[in-house]
């Protein structure tokens, strides 16, 4: 990376609008079908005492939350540590320390999620939830805070200006300006950190964090693929599902006017 | 008119930019004054540090020394943001948030001044009905739904919003298309009859200047003044030759569009003639005897309708259809650049009506070069004895 601040944003973009609007009803829809077809397959075949402990809609639905779990405290903590550091790294006053931040957030990103998974649990020796989560967090930080520090460098000079000129003071000119025109780029490295840290969550049940993992290790271990196969399948089905939220804030939370 | 005034006396005194690392000063010891309720128009190439100089008066940009007074308040000891709410600011391309609609624009500067809600959409309706934006039509709209004139008008009724007496303008018309931007200069002339701001106009377009200034500053690097003065002085006299480049060519025809022909001695000792009470008879013998050999025969209402040589009357039976139509007449209103087109195209003499259409004159083409040239000797005094 060079020694400026000038950083590519992540990008959700793809393709033209309206194929984002099939996509918008396709996704949820096929998710909805996959993971039904294989859960109907799944209750319905003769199931050995070990898979019936695993498949069971209790089980199912405990695994899905503490994944769900994980991901929405990686998601809060994602959001209230990369855009306010995005807002903070972009003031003048910040430019040159922001390459470290970045460096460092690109660390986290570049390291194996097991890797920082593993380490952080032999650093603090905590297990669960947390001990899952922050390194989750960690891992998914990069796209949010490169996309705030991306979304507000790109807003036009001229507004600014003009807002400073007309008035406003610094920090009206940042959350009345440049973060609401920073917001369609914000979200759209919030939706890459989520389908990271979903696919990362899975890991979570190595530090006793729960999770879709679970279903997966248990089903690999003990040789039971029916296992395995639900666990992967809702895991994949999480993350489309996730992805598709993502889309659907991008679609409806970006500034109006802007198209 | 002068009760009127709503702006305010600007003071620059000795005011100096110097940016770190920079050996030579962007602004150096700018000093002048900007009449209450004047448009003065700072006008320069590129680079000459006349956006900068325009920039310290709201301290976009602060001065590195100097004085700098609105109204004889120092503005060096106001807060920056509290004197930016009461400078209007308006800039290239309107600077509208995109977010924003044209109503919530508009009403930033109110909003930040704490205006009760009720108030500011008031506001916000007149600033739109001033600037000629159907608020019912507008209010609701994003910029990007607007035409770039329609969205300048909205820059322009976003800096008057909070009604402040002083208003900067950095080229606010270079990115629309010519004839917009004649539409806007012509609003914004209309508007500052009835406002009387103290209106900074940064811009590089000499001619925009000439139209709009009541003083024009031409500056030169480090926004050195090379003359500030009315557009008249400047187009007849330029201080120097950095100055007469600037006008450019074509000073004398650019002095002709700030001269009216009420401002002017046309002859008014052409024979006219009522149609219905004379015949051509009468006014044959009225010709001979004043030894002329054109009339101007006019109508009841006394509109001037043909002109006829002396030799075209002894065939006529009629007034009413002898010799030929007057073409193109000019108002004591019109420009001397219509009058000039008109003399041009009618032959030497082009007639001049009043406001009901009336006769009252007629000028010539040595009417407007004795004009010009009595405006130069004018300016030579002046700038002699000063």
């Amino acid at each position: 990376m060079s020694s400026t601040t000038e950083i590519q944003g992540f990008s959700t973009e793809s393709g033209s609008r309206r194929a984002d609007r099939v996509r918008l009803f396709a996704q949820p829809a096929a998710v909805v079908v996959i993971v039904g077809l294989v859960l109907v397959w799944a209750f319905t075949r003769t199931n050995d005492s070990i898979e019936a402990e695993s498949i069971q809609a209790g089980v199912l639905l405990d695994k899905t939350w503490e994944h769900v779990l994980i991901t929405l405290v990686v998601a809060a903590i994602v959001v209230g540590i990369g855009v306010p550091l995005g807002m903070v790294l972009t003031r003048s006053w910040a430019r040159p320390v922001a390459p470290l931040f970045i460096g460092i957030a690109n660390i986290g990103q570049a390291a194996p999620a097991l890797g920082v998974l593993v380490l952080f649990f032999l650093w603090t020796e905590w297990d669960g939830l947390w001990a899952a989560a922050l390194p989750i967090a960690f891992y998914s930080l990069l796209p949010v805070l490169r996309n705030t520090i991306v979304g507000i460098q790109s807003v036009d000079p001229a507004l600014v200006d003009a807002g400073k000129g007309i008035g406003m003071s610094s920090s009206g000119v940042l959350f009345r300006i440049e973060v609401p025109l920073a917001i369609p780029l914000i979200l759209a490295g919030l939706r890459t950190s989520l389908v990271l840290a979903v696919g990362t969550a899975t890991l979570a049940f190595f530090v006793n964090g729960g999770g879709l993992g679970e279903l997966v290790d248990t089903g690999y271990k003990l040789n039971r693929v029916s296992v395995l196969v639900v666990g992967a399948v809702l895991a994949v089905g999480l993350a489309l599902l996730v992805d598709w939220v993502g889309a659907l804030l991008e679609e409806y939370l970006g500034p109006k006017g802007l198209s | 008119m002068a009760e009127n005034v709503s702006g305010v006396e600007i003071q620059l005194e000795n005011v100096t930019k110097r940016y770190p690392g920079t050996r030579e000063p962007a602004v150096k010891d700018f000093t002048m004054t900007i009449p209450a309720g004047k448009i003065v128009i700072l006008v320069g190439p590129s680079g000459c540090g006349k956006t900068t100089t325009m920039r310290m008066i709201n301290r976009l940009i602060e001065p590195s020394s100097g004085r700098i007074t609105i109204g004889g308040e120092d503005a060096l000891k106001l807060n920056g943001d509290a004197l930016r709410r009461k400078v209007g600011y308006a800039i290239q391309q309107a600077g509208l948030f995109p977010h924003f609609t044209v109503a919530q624009n508009i009403a930033v500067v109110p909003g930040l001044l704490d205006w009760d809600k009720k108030r500011i959409s008031d506001r916000v309706d007149e600033m739109m009905d001033l600037v000629g934006l159907d608020p019912a039509v507008y209010r609701d709209r994003y910029p990007r739904q607007l035409s770039g004139g329609q969205q300048q008008r909205v820059g322009v009724a976003r800096a008057l919003a909070a009604d402040p007496p002083v208003l900067l303008m950095d080229e606010p018309f270079g990115a629309v298309d010519p004839i917009t931007r004649g539409n806007l200069q012509d609003e914004l002339l209309r508007l500052q009859l009835e406002l009387r701001k103290t209106i900074v106009f940064v811009t590089h377009d000499f001619d925009e200047a000439v139209k709009l200034g009541d003083k024009i500053a031409v500056l030169g690097d480090q926004s050195t003044i090379q003359q500030y003065d009315t557009p008249e002085a400047i187009l007849a006299n330029p201080a120097n030759d950095m100055v007469a480049g600037f006008v450019g060519a074509g000073a004398s025809l650019k002095q002709l569009t700030l001269l009216r022909v009420r401002d002017v001695d046309y002859h008014d000792d052409a024979l006219t003639v009522v149609a219905p009470d004379s015949s051509p008879s009468d006014l044959r013998k009225r010709m001979t005897e004043l030894g002329k050999t054109y009339a101007l025969v006019l109508d009841a209402r006394k509109r001037p309708q043909r002109w006829v040589h002396v030799r075209d009357l002894s065939t006529a039976s009629t007034l009413a259809t002898v010799g030929r139509p007057v073409g193109d007449m000019v108002s004591t209103q019109s420009t001397l650049q219509d009058a000039l087109e008109a003399i041009l195209s009618e032959g030497g003499n082009a007639v001049v009506t009043g406001s009901r259409g009336e006769y009252v004159g007629t000028i010539d083409i040595n009417t407007v070069t004795d004009t010009i040239q009595q405006l130069r000797e004018e300016h030579d005094a002046g700038s002699a004895a000063s």
